[in-house]
């Protein structure tokens, strides 16, 4: 009984803190980039006033359907964030998250702009990059904790990162990809304004912008959920390392993203699929191996 | 709290000018000027633009351009002339195909002079503009207040009448 208290108070925890913590992580990313760039860069809680300024800008819908379909975009990412912090599958996760990708794309599809096409099918081909690297991530936990429950890789008897490095690596390549760093910018960047890669969200403006990226904090926080189950084990004090990783792992991302230029997205699908090959299912092999 | 103050996207178009001034504007961007400070994004979007911020006069081919990126923006929206040629058609205004200053076209808030206009200028113009920029904002809250008690008034009379009685009390 008490874990259903336990489980219903963190899942409302993460709908409440998701979106501060994911738009602080935004302004931090944004702080880090310029000082990297020996900027001074903008405020740490830029993100929130960009957000609310959106919030109040005159509402422009290039149609009816794009709205809704940005909506459902933000709810299957809220869904899948419940999924996984309420402890439940992480296969469940994993499919969510794709309908949330859907959403997206079909949102920049629903307008005729053809720079607003062209993001679409960049998502599309991104999606395709990554979507096989997250398949292998819930399956390797699967092999390596006997169980898809994100409850039991939590109380794994041991790290879990020591028998899934290959995989933790594939994860972390295509992170760069789901929080839309450079090289893999492809389909919308927070950087290169001037350029094609306005991409999918041209044609959406005002309040719609607001929920798009409302929707990307709450999905950032979860993403680093995964680096973190990577970290968890029955140890007392595993939390600790797993934060440090995250955190870790987002400003090597941030990293990446100020030291690369932008792929082509041949470039993109071969490398994340040669890395998917070589790192993930060579890990699934051994994993299986072990078993 | 006026959050169009801390964060105003800019969206830059040059019109028919020396591109002195459009260069000066991206110098505004680099780390000696850095005007991503006051939360300030060079964005190419329109629809995504607080501020339209022109370099260069209007001429008969680029009067379009110019009207049509500017109907595209969202209220509440600013718009910034920079440089001799945006206030006035500077050196070219005797040329056959010049219209004038930025202003024969749309409606100009801010005019930052200078040939070309420094970066300090520039960013001085942008924020004697966001002064504007919160003064449009109030405006269309109070015209959006306007039409929904008019709306009100002609489709829900009773809600509207009932509301005036409180409003007595």
């Amino acid at each position: 009984m008490s874990e259903i208290v336990f489980n219903i108070i963190s899942g409302i925890a993460y709908l409440v803190l998701a979106p501060v913590v994911g738009g602080l992580l935004a302004g931090v990313d944004r702080k880090i980039s310029a000082r990297m760039q020996r900027r001074v860069g903008p405020p740490l809680l830029q993100p929130f006033y960009d957000f609310f300024k959106l919030w109040g800008k005159q509402p422009i819908a290039v149609n009816e359907a794009q709205s809704f379909y940005v909506f459902g975009f933000l709810l299957f990412v809220i869904i899948s964030g419940l999924f996984f912090f309420t402890q439940g599958d992480i296969l469940l996760v994993v499919f969510t998250l794709t309908m949330a990708s859907v959403c997206f794309i079909v949102a920049a599809y629903s307008s005729n702009s053809p720079f607003s096409q062209v993001g679409a099918e960049r998502e599309l081909v991104q999606t395709m990059a990554y979507e096989p690297m997250l398949l292998l991530v819930a399956l390797g936990f699967y092999l390596n904790c006997g169980s898809f429950s994100i409850e039991t890789i939590l109380n794994a008897p041991h790290m879990n990162f020591i028998y899934m490095p290959g995989i933790f690596v594939g994860l972390c390549y295509i992170l760069l990809i789901k929080f839309r760093k450079s090289p893999f910018d492809l389909s919308m960047s927070h950087e290169a304004h001037q350029e094609l890669i306005q991409g999918v969200v041209t044609e959406i403006s005002g309040r719609t912008l607001a929920l798009i990226e409302l929707a990307h904090w709450y999905e950032n926080v979860f993403l680093l959920g995964f680096v973190y189950l990577f970290f968890a084990w029955s140890a007392t004090w595993s939390p600790v390392l797993g934060l440090a990783m995250c955190a870790l792992t987002y400003f090597n991302d941030i990293l990446i993203d100020n030291c690369c230029s932008r792929v082509k997205w041949e470039h993109m699908l071969a490398s994340t699929w040669l890395v998917t090959l070589v790192a993930g299912f060579v890990n699934i092999m051994f994993l299986m191996y072990m078993r | 709290m006026s959050y169009i103050k801390k964060s105003p996207w800019l969206v830059h178009y040059d019109g028919s000018s020396c591109n002195g001034c459009d260069i000066e504007v991206l110098a505004c961007l680099t780390p000696l000027y850095d005007v991503e400070r006051f939360g300030i994004v060079n964005t190419g979007n329109p629809k995504h633009a607080d501020i339209f911020l022109v370099t260069g006069g209007v001429n008969a081919q680029n009067l379009p351009v110019v009207k049509q990126i500017y109907e595209q923006m969202p209220e509440p929206k600013v718009v910034i002339a920079v440089g001799a040629c945006a206030c006035t058609g500077g050196v070219f205004h005797d040329c056959y195909n010049m219209i004038g200053g930025m202003d024969k076209a749309i409606p100009v808030d801010v005019y930052v002079p200078g040939c070309a206009a420094r970066p300090e200028a520039i960013i001085d113009g942008v924020v004697k503009g966001l002064a504007v920029l919160e003064e449009k904002q109030k405006a269309v809250a109070v015209l959006a207040e306007r039409a929904e008690e008019e709306r009100e008034t002609v489709l829900e009379p009773t809600v509207a009448m009932h509301k005036q009685q409180e409003a007595k009390k």
